[in-house]
């Protein structure tokens, strides 16, 4: 079993990095990007019986921080 | 006056903050991340700056899951005093003892100089050896100290007179030029600046001293 945690600065959340990059893409001609936000992804190797909630545990626990961050998990079977 | 600072992989301000503590008065005992307990009659829990697991994952986020962390939220709950400096606000920020959370810095740079902090209270036992309004100067040394909290708490945090100090010139972005906050009884203090290098007139200033003389004075074991 396999899960992907996708982990990104909620809406509204300054993204610096995010901001850099898209200005670096303006400056190399690529007019056409608004914006940019940066995030993670995790991908996790799993025992067969995880479930998604014990990813979601795993999630508001620890690998995102709920305060600055949402994230979603994606279940790979 | 008992003190205990804890030590993380990682930690690089741990021996400082204990002289600080020290010079204040206080005995001082040092804690290994991997201990699940405080010593006996600890007053005061120093939470170190540093890079706390090198920082993986988040700031303080591998530190906050640690025994050592589960004793110092306990410790806190009871209404035991703490100190967070740099790493360890963002690690208090992490174990939900203080509200908000640590970002990366606006202008994406690492800072490392002295700076001006406005006392925004002193109504704590870390800042009642200053008068609100005092500027002191003291160093920052971080990447990701840019303090952000949604609105309401923002609100609350001012309503409640938590800000400890504010940024004259804020460096990194902060949200209402915040660099420490109190907790809702006042006992733990969470700030990015470091006052424990600003302890020593051999550092080019003492204006951080006071953060640590007052708590020598208090008794009140949690």
């Amino acid at each position: 079993m396999k899960a992907r945690v996708h982990v990104m600065l909620k809406n509204g959340v300054l993204d610096p990095q995010g901001e850099a990059v898209r200005h670096a893409l303006g400056a190399m001609g690529f007019d056409k990007v608004d914006g940019v936000r940066q995030g993670k992804v995790i991908d996790l190797d799993l025992a067969d019986d995880a479930t998604e909630a014990d990813v979601t545990a795993m999630c508001e626990k620890l690998l995102a921080n709920t305060v600055i961050e949402s994230f979603s998990v994606e279940m790979q079977g | 006056m008992k003190a205990a600072v804890v030590v993380f992989p990682g930690s690089n301000c741990d021996r400082d903050l204990a002289v600080a503590f020290e010079q204040a008065g206080c005995d001082v005992s040092m804690v290994w991340h991997k201990d699940s307990a405080l010593p006996e009659g600890i007053d005061i829990v120093g939470v170190p700056g540093g890079f706390s697991y090198g920082d993986y994952l988040r700031c303080g986020a591998i530190a906050a899951q640690s025994p050592i962390c589960q004793a110092v939220v306990d410790h806190a709950n009871r209404g035991g005093y703490a100190i967070g400096v740099c790493n360890g606000f963002q690690i208090l920020t992490e174990t939900g003892v203080l509200p908000g959370a640590l970002l990366r810095n606006a202008g994406l740079k690492y800072i490392c100089r002295t700076v001006d902090l406005e006392i925004a209270t002193a109504d704590s036992v870390f800042t009642d050896g200053y008068s609100a309004g005092d500027v002191i100067g003291v160093p920052i040394a971080h990447h990701d100290g840019n303090y952000y909290a949604d609105a309401e708490t923002v609100a609350a945090l001012q309503d409640q007179d938590r800000v400890a100090f504010r940024y004259v010139d804020n460096p990194n972005g902060s949200v209402a030029d915040i660099a420490g906050i109190l907790s809702e009884n006042r006992r733990v203090l969470g700030m990015m600046p470091h006052p424990e290098r600003a302890a020593d007139a051999g550092h080019g200033g003492t204006d951080g001293v006071a953060v640590f003389r007052a708590l020598a004075g208090l008794v009140t074991a949690a």
